[in-house]
């Protein structure tokens, strides 16, 4: 079959013309090639059978401009921020002077620059091992990021929050990619933010690769929000964890235009603990994709998923989890728990879990639900004395904390519950 | 305090209360037993103002007032209180958070000023220690993994929190063993008072033993079949609704 060029392609072409040069040359052109081989994912492809990102992104948009401009950027936490605005790392508005000893702290170009194997093996390892389209793109095109490296046996007393803004006016892609090395039995939390300062559809592909030697403890923060219907942003988070490593994940992703991310945890090493966790948030017409792949190699493994997803008006919600048991991963121990509420009737979710298991010790289950907030419940509390609206908002608020429960961080937890706090009170 | 005046609810196509009319006055503890499905907890949901339920006919005024058209938080605020047979367990929401909510809307509603949080916390913690409901407890979500008398007396610590005009108690001794049952009804006795009436809902005689009702009322087929006093319980323990069943039974 001959493969027609369309302007789309052409475009992409050119975008790769623009970022071949700036370092990683081999790994942009097999990435390049990659995802060219697939082309961008279209809802023939099982991963992306809910969410049509060829469509959303028939017209790419030009790659971010390099800029020197400093915004006022919102600050939600105590955190140490590391800032990356339209695709660049800007060392210039980070917190670079109080990183504690041990921490370390490189852009992603320089990294590229240096070529250093083992960081390359880690930038690469998200493509070698998704063979997701538009991780392969974001490999491609990557324009910069934050390599953070943190020292065996160090434990972070403040989280570092990775921000990632877009700011422009106008429509503009970036690409973006991140690094979290965590040394051998070393702790940290991490905040992961993703926000929009302006309402121009921005197109935001972002990759956060996460490695933990033995031994080592993560907590990552994801907190995503945007502004503007046009917004269509995928974040792709890759997690090696190596034996006896505990990786501990909660995101509140709110709804602005398309958002995707996706999750792929590879647990490398036996004994390894690891809890996903998640609250959505979608009205309008807005779409929020949650999928991910939980990889069992190794024996002994525990891993816990659990996602709420709330949607009003005509918003979509997506929820695709695969837990995979290889033959050697006996005695795993996986839940997959995914429930969604829908607040109106032009409310959409796709629910779709999924187990493959190869090893024959292991106990592993999913459920996934999807209804209207309980009646029984809304009668009970309103027969209290709240009135309906209050009632509602209880009961949302709570199905939703839900996801947070394991989040030990109490005023990270509080953020979050604020935000759906916030979501709700705007509910018209 | 509070009347029902020849009340018809339907549920669908289907009639459940076919003109029942009942009288409790200010103080007073009335009980209403009948046999199961007879729309004993039809009446308690119509009261305070459950969805699904049609009223075609008929009144309920608490103090002279028709309540019927009020959504249940209205109902609520103006001292309707409904023990649920079942009370539902919410997940997610913490108890204290739903305690405080509950309290503070019925004070907004009534025009009162909001309770300050050391003197929620002071109310929380007295009634708690009455009901023997510990600060475990109070820190779970709300009924979650609650057994059933713990759930029960959560309610009753609602009541007390609320301290309503008119308390329904549907169905409170069901799932309750005596020593639940004993806490329970110490629990509705002392919120007894000339200002405040009950309507005890019971399939069985047990729970009057513990909260003695000032009048009996005998409810079957969706009306009051018959009313007298405390001794109409001992009868009907004795000798069974089949009397009151009518053509139904045959």
């Amino acid at each position: 079959m001959i493969k027609l060029a369309t302007e789309t392609d052409a475009v992409w072409s050119s975008f790769f013309e623009e970022m071949k040069g700036k370092g990683a040359s081999g790994l942009r052109q097999a990435a390049w090639e990659a995802f060219n081989t697939k082309g961008l994912p279209n809802r023939r492809v099982e991963a992306w059978h809910y969410t049509d990102l060829k469509a959303a992104l028939a017209k790419p948009a030009p790659i971010a401009a390099v800029s020197s401009a400093a915004p006022e950027l919102p600050r939600a936490h105590d955190s140490l921020r590391l800032v990356t605005l339209d695709g660049v790392f800007r060392p210039d508005i980070s917190d670079l002077s109080a990183l504690p000893e041990g921490v370390k702290v490189q852009s992603l170009r320089d990294a590229l620059a240096q070529g250093a194997p083992g960081v390359m093996a880690l930038i690469a390892s998200a493509d070698v091992q998704t063979n997701d389209a538009i991780v392969s793109l974001n490999a491609a095109l990557m324009q910069d990021g934050v390599v953070l490296r943190i020292a065996g046996g160090l434990t972070l007393d403040r989280p570092i929050e990775l921000a990632t803004f877009v700011s422009s006016d106008e429509a503009q892609s970036s690409f973006t990619r991140s690094l979290v090395i965590l040394g051998k039995d070393a702790r940290a939390t991490i905040i992961e933010t993703a926000g929009a300062l302006a309402a121009a559809p921005a197109q935001d592909n972002q990759a956060l690769v996460v490695r933990l030697a033995s031994g080592a403890s993560l907590d990552l923060v994801t907190h995503a929000s945007g502004q503007g219907e046009g917004l269509v942003r995928v974040m792709t988070l890759l997690a090696h964890l190596d034996e006896g490593a505990s990786f501990n994940s909660h995101a509140l992703i709110e709804g602005a235009g398309l958002l995707r991310r996706q999750i792929f945890a590879r647990l490398d090493g036996e004994r390894v603990k690891v809890s996903l966790n998640g609250a959505t948030l979608a009205r309008g017409r807005q779409h929020v994709d949650t999928t991910l792949v939980v990889d069992h190699a190794l024996p002994d493994g525990e891993s816990r998923e659990r996602f709420r997803n709330i949607l009003d008006e005509q918003g979509t919600g997506v929820f695709q989890g695969k837990i995979v048991v290889r033959p050697h991963a006996q005695k795993t121990d996986g839940v997959m728990q995914s429930k969604a509420v829908l607040l109106s009737d032009h409310a959409t979710m796709n629910n779709k879990p999924e187990l493959e298991i190869f090893a024959d010790d292991v106990q592993c289950g999913h459920g996934a639900t999807c209804g209207r907030l309980d009646k029984d419940q809304l009668f009970y509390l309103m027969a209290r004395g709240l009135p309906r609206p209050e009632a509602e908002s209880l009961l949302i608020e709570g199905f939703a904390n839900e996801a947070f429960e394991g989040l030990e961080n109490e005023a990270l937890r509080g953020f979050l519950v604020s935000r759906i706090s916030q979501w709700l009170a705007a509910r018209s | 305090m509070l009347e029902i005046k020849n009340l018809h609810v339907s549920v669908g196509d289907r009639e459940i209360l076919k003109g029942l009319t009942l009288t409790v006055n200010d103080g007073e503890v009335a009980a209403i037993m009948g046999p199961n499905g007879t729309g004993k907890s039809t009446l308690s949901y119509v009261i305070a103002g459950r969805e699904g339920y049609e009223v075609t006919q008929g009144e309920v005024l608490l103090d002279g007032e028709d309540i019927l058209e009020l959504e249940p938080h209205e109902r609520a605020a103006k001292g309707i209180f409904l023990a649920f047979q079942y009370p539902v367990e919410i997940p997610g929401v913490a108890t204290m958070t739903f305690l405080k909510a509950a309290m503070n809307a019925q004070r907004r509603s009534r025009g009162e000023d909001e309770l300050q949080t050391p003197d929620f916390m002071k109310r929380v913690k007295e009634a708690a220690a009455k009901l023997g409901i510990s600060q475990e407890m109070l820190r779970r979500p709300l009924n979650s993994g609650f057994s059933g008398g713990e759930k029960k007396r959560m309610d009753i610590l609602q009541m007390a929190l609320l301290q309503p005009k008119f308390g329904i108690l549907d169905e409170t001794d069901s799932g309750l063993d005596i020593d639940a049952l004993r806490v329970v009804s110490e629990g509705v006795n002392a919120l007894r008072s000339p200002e405040r009436a009950f309507l005890v809902i019971t399939h069985y005689q047990r729970l009057l033993d513990y909260i003695k009702p000032d009048s009996v009322h005998v409810m079957a087929q969706g009306v009051i079949q018959r009313s007298g006093g405390p001794e109409l319980a001992l009868e009907l323990e004795e000798r069974g609704y089949q009397e009151y069943l009518g053509e139904e039974a045959a």
